[in-house]
């Protein structure tokens, strides 16, 4: 089994109103695959019903394992790295508190200490603030925390959702910058959701466009580049 | 340039030092304030200063307290809200008096077992009430605090409870003979319950366990991501929170020597919620504060009400319980955080730079 993640015919659900129309990718262990679409094509959607955080129907496996129907605790523990959309900071506590959290489904607390020190390792500003009410971080630092958080988690996959929202594009630049490294030096494959396109296509290997809940484009990230249509609407140029 | 930015950082490292002091470790003014309470009996009760009746008093306070304290690691800590916490206090409490009236068990013997028992319900309704988020879980809480003391009513438990009429208790003498009455032997019980549940709450908030409390009171999205279980979390917070509130309502029966539905009636888990965030939700002091609360401004408003109208000799007649929500709606406004967090950032104000 060379996919860390396979989608097949994925379909979604908000109460009623259904949110992705079997959508079908696949993403290879190693590589980063970004999702590109427009505001409400169901990008996020698609992350949090691989996370089991919304209603689904269809197969999603992890690493050769179905996890269609699975608990969202039940996918995380299997590897999964959610850095959820707005990052989802626990304001209240610390960032060392915010990063233990992280790490409570491990037992293992030498290798738990050696991941903070990697953490720290890709985000030294983390560990100035480590005391520090997580909250009262900038937009750029809690982005930073949130990825930290996921990689406390010990992951095979990362998903993430928008990691550049409303940040500064040198901040933003920073950010992608370490994504990568994570990418090649941790091993960890990377299925990365984002609005500005032509940076997610800078990152990653391949791309898949969806439009309204369906995919309407996919290939390796140079051609996808290269499609005048996609030139037209994502990249603006 | 450089100076603002050293104040910027200065103020920073300061606020989180404040922080953490009061994460860890405990003050050694607080061991010295609970060293003082130990000693009240022997310097009270000897020189006659104290009365037994103050030592009631202050053994329901510190009972509300831990009650208060119960409800804050649900409300504050959780984030989840109840309107019932009366009922488990209610369960604490008849579950002590039953044993001791009906099976002559010894009296501490039963505080573990009101214990357990409340953690068992306290769960049990935990489980399915998660489905409930805010105003829905306060609507099932409070119906829960409306429909205890009408079970505890019930024809067919009345050999257990006695019904209406309750059930009558006394109060256990000081064991080897100590030169103690026996509110101030309670009042010492009382005491070291409550020390001893403020420590184990403090580990708890500190823990792993603790954490996940708070993210998914922060972030309930987030928790899920961070492989938390928060069903589980959720309903042992709630049976734990139970536990508190059944331990405070079992001593409030030993101390009381006296059960009765109508003694654990809503206003209870009204009179705890308020405990809990005047004190100042997700504090743990703030609890001791809420205990004081409950006991002292609450049992005594309208007596105070009355006072207040013949010492400044009010044109007006004051209702029943008017100083009460005076003394609610300033508090609130001059205090948002509760009182413990009014003191802490009093405090944060005018300490000296270090």
């Amino acid at each position: 089994m060379s996919n860390i993640l396979e989608v097949e015919n994925l379909k979604a659900y908000y109460g009623a109103s259904q949110a992705l129309h079997g959508i079908t990718f696949s993403l290879v262990k190693g590589g980063i695959t970004t999702l590109l679409g427009a505001n409400g094509a169901g990008k996020t959607t698609t992350l949090r019903a691989i996370c089991g955080m919304v209603r689904a129907e269809g197969f999603v496996a992890i690493d050769g394992e179905p996890v269609t129907g699975k608990a969202t605790e039940a996918v995380v523990r299997l590897g999964v790295g959610h850095v959820p959309e707005g990052r989802g900071t626990f304001t209240e506590l610390s960032v060392e508190e915010n990063l233990r959290v992280a790490a409570y489904t491990r037992r293992d607390k030498a290798a738990v200490a050696r991941d903070l020190e990697m953490v720290f390792t890709y985000f030294p500003r983390l560990k100035e603030r480590m005391a520090q009410q997580a909250g009262t971080l900038s937009g750029g630092e809690q982005q930073m925390l949130a990825i930290s958080r996921a990689l406390m988690l010990g992951p095979r996959l990362m998903l993430l959702d928008e990691p550049s929202f409303g940040l500064a594009p040198l901040i933003v630049q920073e950010i992608f910058r370490i994504m990568r490294r994570i990418n090649e030096e941790a091993k960890v494959s990377m299925l990365l959701v984002e609005q500005n396109a032509a940076l997610a296509l800078d990152l990653a290997d391949h791309a898949y466009v969806l439009e309204t809940g369906r995919v309407v484009m996919s290939g390796t990230s140079a051609v996808v580049k290269s499609d005048e249509q996609i030139r037209k609407s994502y990249l603006g140029y | 340039m450089a100076t603002t930015m050293t104040t910027g950082t200065d103020t920073v490292d300061r606020a989180v030092s404040a922080r953490i002091d009061a994460r860890r470790g405990t003050p050694w003014w607080i061991w010295l304030g609970i060293a003082f309470a130990a000693l009240l009996p022997l310097i009270g009760g000897r020189t006659g200063l104290i009365s037994n009746f103050y030592f009631l008093q202050l053994s329901l306070m510190i009972v509300y307290s831990i009650a208060v304290l119960g409800l804050n690691l649900l409300t504050g800590f959780n984030g989840q809200i109840s309107l019932g916490h009366g009922a488990f206090f209610a369960v604490g409490a008849y579950v002590t008096a039953i044993l001791i009236d009906r099976y002559e068990m010894y009296y501490l013997a039963t505080l573990p077992i009101a214990m357990l028992a409340c953690f068992v319900v306290g769960y049990l309704f935990g489980r399915p009430a998660l489905r409930l988020e805010g105003h829905y879980l306060a609507l099932a809480t409070f119906a829960l605090a409306i429909a205890v003391p009408q079970f505890l009513k019930y024809r067919h438990f009345e050999p257990y409870t006695h019904g209406v009429q309750g059930i009558n208790i006394f109060k256990p003498d000081p064991p080897f003979g100590m030169p103690l009455s026996p509110d101030q032997w309670l009042y010492l019980v009382v005491l070291a319950c409550a020390v001893v549940m403020f420590i184990v709450a403090r580990n708890i908030v500190h823990s792993r366990m603790g954490r996940a409390m708070m993210a998914i009171r922060d972030q309930p999205l987030a928790a899920d991501t961070m492989g938390i279980n928060s069903a589980r979390t959720k309903s042992i917070t709630f049976g734990i929170s139970a536990l508190y509130v059944g331990l405070a309502g079992a001593l409030h029966a030993i101390i009381f020597e006296f059960v009765s539905p109508d003694s654990f009636r809503f206003e209870l888990s009204i009179a705890i919620l308020v405990g809990a965030v005047i004190g100042g939700i997700a504090t743990l002091s703030g609890a001791v504060i809420g205990g004081f609360f409950v006991q002292f401004i609450e049992k005594y408003a309208d007596a105070a009400t009355k006072w207040v109208t013949q010492i400044v000799h009010l044109p007006i007649e004051l209702e029943p319980w008017t100083i009460y929500g005076i003394v609610l709606i300033l508090l609130m406004y001059t205090m948002p955080m509760g009182v413990a967090g009014g003191f802490a950032s009093l405090w944060r104000k005018i300490r000296p730079p270090n």
